[in-house]
């Protein structure tokens, strides 16, 4: 049977497809094509001198914490240090425009971020340095564990934050990831969550050039890593990471956005990691100095010094009393990291489950009699010695 | 056939047939009833109340937000069920079939069984992880497989699956009640068994963790779990007239495991065959044939024999009678367990 041959076929007329509507109109989500920036525009006038201030004495301290535990990893003291130097300006900001209640979803570079939260200095190392996974109570902090997986955290910081709203709560989630891992899909999954149900949660994306050694155009095709917001549906933004009254402010519009129920943001600051990846890694295989001397130039602790300074609301003592604090934070990080942990093997079982199970009591009680056999033998030993 | 059921204050209802099914879905009602911390989230369980109607009627009586339709993205909703069982909610996750649970393996694998102990105690994570899991319903391919090994395999998680319709309810709200994650793994070609029971006095279950013998026996031990059980029983009956006296095992639960059920059972039968329809490959019958060579050893008259699941992929549906450990292959096995040495 031939389709002239269909009955009605000839009385048939094409429609058009029923009426199609965007949910959302794309064009106030899309970022402005240049990264925001405040220090050195006319938008510094608006911006409290007690902020940038402060920002300064936190990248001060931040850039010194930063060499410090490098340093640490050289002395063994550390396992591995991924330096934020050249970010401090991200971490500080991301810090600071958090309330008391908030939540902070950091990765594995975000050190910084969560010391400048206010986290002891030392606890904040001890995934870094192996004695335990988390050395803090992140529920007391309202930091959740520095993240080793890429973009893991960021749903967990969805459902936080969906959480807090269903519960009445006026709590905003700030999720911290660097520009690799925008590729991973829990990035993507977090981010449709995010907009779909609202949460008030701001993404904010570290573009620092590479993913340990790939550079960002293998990373992404796309205009810019703050574009990937359109096609969930919530707002991109492109800051200038280096610039920390810029980064401040585009984070504390987002967080505020975010406070007030109009759901996620996505901000994305373009930055660079001045130092290796970590200290395990050699970045002179896969960039050139010329590179590297071109950002220096635009050194986020330099632009802030340079720009209150010819304010006048910054003189060669501030900085030098800044320095000298930070010094001061560095030498008892040292002296406190130079003591050896105290560890309990006996812990290895726990904290895996609420309840032993009967498997777990039988392997506790052969590592205790290990334990004691080798303590008997240490005594024994000694007294043999002696 | 109905039966009188007593409740706890001393009123007599009448117990009627129920699916596992709708046992099922009253746990999670009367657990949301009970505790408003409790939240169900995955795809499709809102409106359509879940693809086997599990939470059939629970958007309705407790609303969208209590039992949410999520994106369709299993990684993300198992990811946003650890930032809100963070945040101290429970959230109840239903996984739509056992192979579409594996795109959430990193979020099960690298937090939600690990968050307890990164965090030294300081952050468990109630959750329940609820997968349809198993075949025997004519699926196609991604539909069926028996996932139970990898979630043994991963230290956090416990690991429960129930095979009657008392357990399906009382370990669901044992499950939900947990202060640690539970893959609670759903047999789905039980889901439409019925048994007499009542919403209104169901059977105490004792806390996950705990295997229970359903048929007792002397000659040797039948262990299993989930969607082998009913296959095991009705193989007990059977081999009565063979002349073999068989115990029947039902582990109930993989994580904890309960050894010492199954170590009294097999010591006092002195042969044992542990039965599953996961591939045998890697898979949980090798870990228990193993506990219980290394408790029971004197008290063996024969080897602990398996009978497993080819070492295969889930077959298409028109061959999976023959990949499903039956009734012949359990007797099989029973009648390679050395009789003749033991008479």
């Amino acid at each position: 049977m031939t389709v002239q041959e269909l009955p009605g076929a000839a009385a048939y007329r094409p429609t058009p497809p029923p009426a199609w509507k965007p949910i959302t109109d794309p064009a106030p989500l899309l970022p402005d094509p240049e990264p925001y920036r405040v220090l050195g525009t006319d938008a510094v006038a608006d911006v409290d001198p007690e902020l940038l201030l402060r920002l300064h004495a936190e990248l001060v301290r931040g850039r010194r914490y930063n060499a410090q535990a490098t340093a640490l990893t050289k002395q063994g003291r550390l396992a591995v240090y991924p330096s934020s130097t050249g970010q401090e300006a991200c971490e500080i900001a991301a810090a600071l425009v958090l309330e008391e209640r908030d939540w902070l979803f950091p990765s594995y570079r975000d050190t910084l971020a969560a010391v400048a939260r206010g986290l002891d200095p030392v606890e904040a190392l001890t995934l870094l340095r192996g004695d335990r996974h988390t050395g803090y109570d992140p529920r007391e902090h309202r930091i959740a564990p520095l993240c080793t997986p890429l973009a893991t955290q960021l749903p967990h910081a969805v459902g936080l934050a969906h959480a807090a709203r269903l519960k009445g709560d006026d709590v905003v989630a700030l999720a911290m990831v660097g520009d690799g891992g925008t590729s991973e899909g829990d990035f993507h999954e977090a981010l449709n969550f995010a907009a779909v149900w609202k949460a008030p949660v701001v993404f904010f994306v570290q573009n620092n050039g590479f993913a340990i050694s790939v550079p960002l155009a293998k990373q992404t095709a796309a205009p810019s890593l703050a574009h990937k917001a359109v096609g969930y549906g919530m707002p991109g933004r492109l800051v200038d990471g280096n610039d920390a009254a810029a980064v401040h402010q585009v984070l504390s519009e987002a967080v505020a956005r975010a406070r007030r129920g109009e759901g996620p943001t996505l901000v994305e600051a373009v930055t660079y990691r001045m130092e290796a990846h970590t200290n395990a890694d050699d970045a002179t295989r896969y960039r050139v100095d010329s590179e590297v001397e071109a950002w220096k130039a635009h050194d986020p602790v330099r632009l802030l010094e340079h720009e209150l300074t010819g304010r006048g609301l910054l003189d060669d003592e501030g900085i030098a009393q800044a320095k000298e604090a930070a010094e001061h934070m560095a030498a008892a990080l040292r002296d406190r990291m130079n003591a050896d942990p105290e560890l309990t093997p006996m812990d290895l079982f726990t904290h895996v489950y609420a309840e032993q199970t009967s498997q777990l009591r039988e392997q506790a009680a052969g590592l205790r009699a290990e334990l004691d056999a080798e303590q008997d033998h240490d005594e024994h030993g000694a007294e043999a010695g002696r | 056939m109905t039966t009188a059921a007593v409740t706890a204050d001393g009123r007599r209802t009448k117990a009627k047939p129920a699916t596992m099914a709708q046992a099922l879905g009253r746990a999670l009602r009367d657990s949301m009833a009970e505790d408003p911390t409790v939240h169900v989230l995955g795809e499709d369980v809102g409106t359509l109340g879940g693809v086997f109607r599990i939470t059939d009627g629970l958007a309705k009586e407790f609303g969208d937000d209590r039992c949410t339709d999520t994106p369709l993205a299993e990684a993300g909703i198992l990811g946003a069920a650890v930032g809100m069982a963070m945040y101290g909610l429970r959230p109840v996750v239903e996984m739509q079939f056992d192979a579409f649970a594996y795109p959430a393996f990193e979020q099960l694998m690298s937090h939600v069984a690990k968050m307890r102990n990164r965090t030294g105690g300081a952050m468990p994570l109630p959750i329940t992880v609820r997968v349809p899991y198993g075949g025997g319903i004519g699926g196609v391919e991604h539909h069926s497989d028996s996932s139970e090994a990898y979630y043994m395999a991963t230290p956090g998680l416990h690991v429960v699956t129930p095979a009657t319709v008392e357990d399906a309810y009382g370990l669901l709200r044992e499950s939900i009640a947990s202060d640690d994650p539970v893959i609670f793994l759903e047999p789905k070609r039980l889901y439409w068994s019925k048994a007499d029971w009542s919403p209104e006095a169901p059977a105490p279950v004792e806390p996950i963790g705990k295997a229970v013998v359903r048929r007792s026996g002397r000659g040797a031990t039948l262990i299993t779990y989930g969607p082998s059980l009913p296959v095991c029983m009705e193989a007990a009956e059977a081999a009565v007239a063979e002349g073999w006296d068989l115990e029947v095992v039902d582990l109930r639960s993989l994580v904890p495991f309960d050894d010492e059920t199954v170590a009294a059972s097999v010591r006092r039968t002195g042969r044992a065959v542990v039965v599953h329809e996961s591939p045998g490959f890697g898979g949980p019958g090798g870990e228990i044939a193993a506990r219980i060579t290394e408790r029971c050893f004197h008290h063996l008259e024969a080897p602990v024999l398996r009978v497993a699941g080819f070492d295969i992929p889930y077959p298409p549906p028109m061959l999976e009678r023959h990949h499903l450990p039956g009734v012949d292959r359990v007797l099989d096995a029973v009648a390679r367990l050395q009789w003749e040495a033991d008479s």
